[in-house]
């Protein structure tokens, strides 16, 4: 299946030829970018940038998935299938979550609506 | 791409290989395997797809979260400024640091690296029980506050129109407490919460594979096991990525 992925990345010098092995320096690269995009992720927080701060917060967060992802989960010399397996995960959320916002907008008038009743309390 | 034929004491793919690998105990191989590749890559796609699940498990969740967030966002503003914002940066570094042990077990045991392998084992639990300990603490002042989700929920933190903040300057102040806080409490629960029992399920695993390594059971021929509990180790560590700025930094 993904033999041949396997072995191009080690150059044929295989005593470990099931699956790629990652080097040290792209461990401690990867650890080092997610430490550092933690502390900015941190610090951006504390400078509010408005409406695209959500944005920016996701940003950042996508940049350390893509990193363990690609990474730590090796999935830069994973097989072409696994990718499209796991990748795939990621359309069906945005389908779900897509969909379930457009519905939201759509009953967005009856909930303001609702909102401006007099305010339901609970039995204590 | 011909390069497959020249590895040729590694493990490989082709079924008529020479080598008898039912023979070899260090391969592990099952029996209905021909080879201990095609044993990982069948192990692999194996976890791949559980993974799958679990995202699509976890997005109900962040689906709840959009949804409720999109129609209140001052709720999130506000009931968030009670979450610890230290404690979650100090558990998302934890976090971070087991990734990366995690990610090392796995070049540990194709490497033949059995006592540096046993290390990172021990390493990736110690984060992971601190992770549960920090959490715990955290839960514990939510729990004082009465802000535990559905009939739990009492709120009775103090300074109501000024919430507690421990970090940085409350923004809060002269905003006056929405209804309905506790739908945050509720999400910030069951989201955490749910990723805290995998970390929980996460360290029996680890536990066990440390048994394991310890017995000298994973090799360059037979690592699948550390390799795929590192894999859902890293989608623990990716779920927690968003779940640190999506409830503890919300302003």
């Amino acid at each position: 299946m993904s033999n041949t992925a396997h072995a191009d990345a080690h150059g044929g010098h295989g005593t470990h030829g099931l699956a790629h092995v990652a080097s040290v320096p792209s461990l401690l690269g990867t650890f080092g970018l997610l430490v550092l995009l933690t502390f900015v992720t941190v610090w951006v927080a504390k400078h509010p940038l408005g409406a695209i701060d959500i944005w920016v917060a996701m940003g950042i967060a996508t940049v350390k998935a893509t990193a363990v992802g690609l990474y730590f989960m090796h999935l830069r010399h994973d097989s072409g299938f696994n990718r499209l397996v796991f990748l795939g995960s990621f359309l069906f959320v945005f389908i779900f979550i897509g969909f379930a916002m457009m519905d939201r907008g759509q009953y967005d008038p009856t909930i303001q609506w609702q909102e401006a009743l007099p305010k339901f309390q609970p039995a204590k | 791409m011909s390069s497959t034929t020249e590895t040729a004491h590694a493990p490989s793919g082709h079924a008529h290989d020479a080598h008898h690998w039912h023979e070899d105990p260090e391969a592990h191989l099952a029996h209905h395997f021909d080879t201990p590749q095609q044993q990982f890559d069948s192990g692999k796609l194996g976890i791949w797809l559980f993974l799958v699940t679990e995202i699509l498990f976890f997005s109900g969740l962040f689906c709840a979260y959009t949804i409720y967030r999109s129609y209140h966002p001052e709720v999130f503003v506000y009931a968030s400024k009670f979450l610890d914002t230290n404690m979650g940066f100090i558990n998302t570094l934890v976090l971070i640091f087991s990734s990366l042990t995690a990610a090392w077990a796995v070049r540990n045991a194709q490497l033949n690296q059995k006592k540096a392998l046993v290390i990172n084992i021990v390493l990736t639990v110690a984060c992971a029980c601190a992770f549960m300990c920090i959490k715990y603490v955290e839960y514990s002042h939510k729990a004082h506050w009465g802000l535990l989700p559905g009939d739990a929920y009492t709120f009775n933190a103090p300074g109501v129109e000024s919430p507690v903040t421990q970090d940085h300057p409350d923004p809060t102040v002269g905003m006056s407490r929405p209804d309905n806080i506790h739908i945050f409490f509720g999400i910030y629960f069951f989201m955490t919460g749910l990723h805290g029992f995998h970390v929980l399920a996460g360290i029996i695993v680890w536990l066990w594979l440390l048994k394991r390594a310890m017995k000298g059971e994973f090799n360059a021929k037979y690592f699948g096991p550390i390799d795929y509990a590192a894999l859902y180790w890293h989608i623990v560590d990716l779920i927690w990525i968003y779940l640190f700025p999506l409830l503890y930094l919300i302003h």
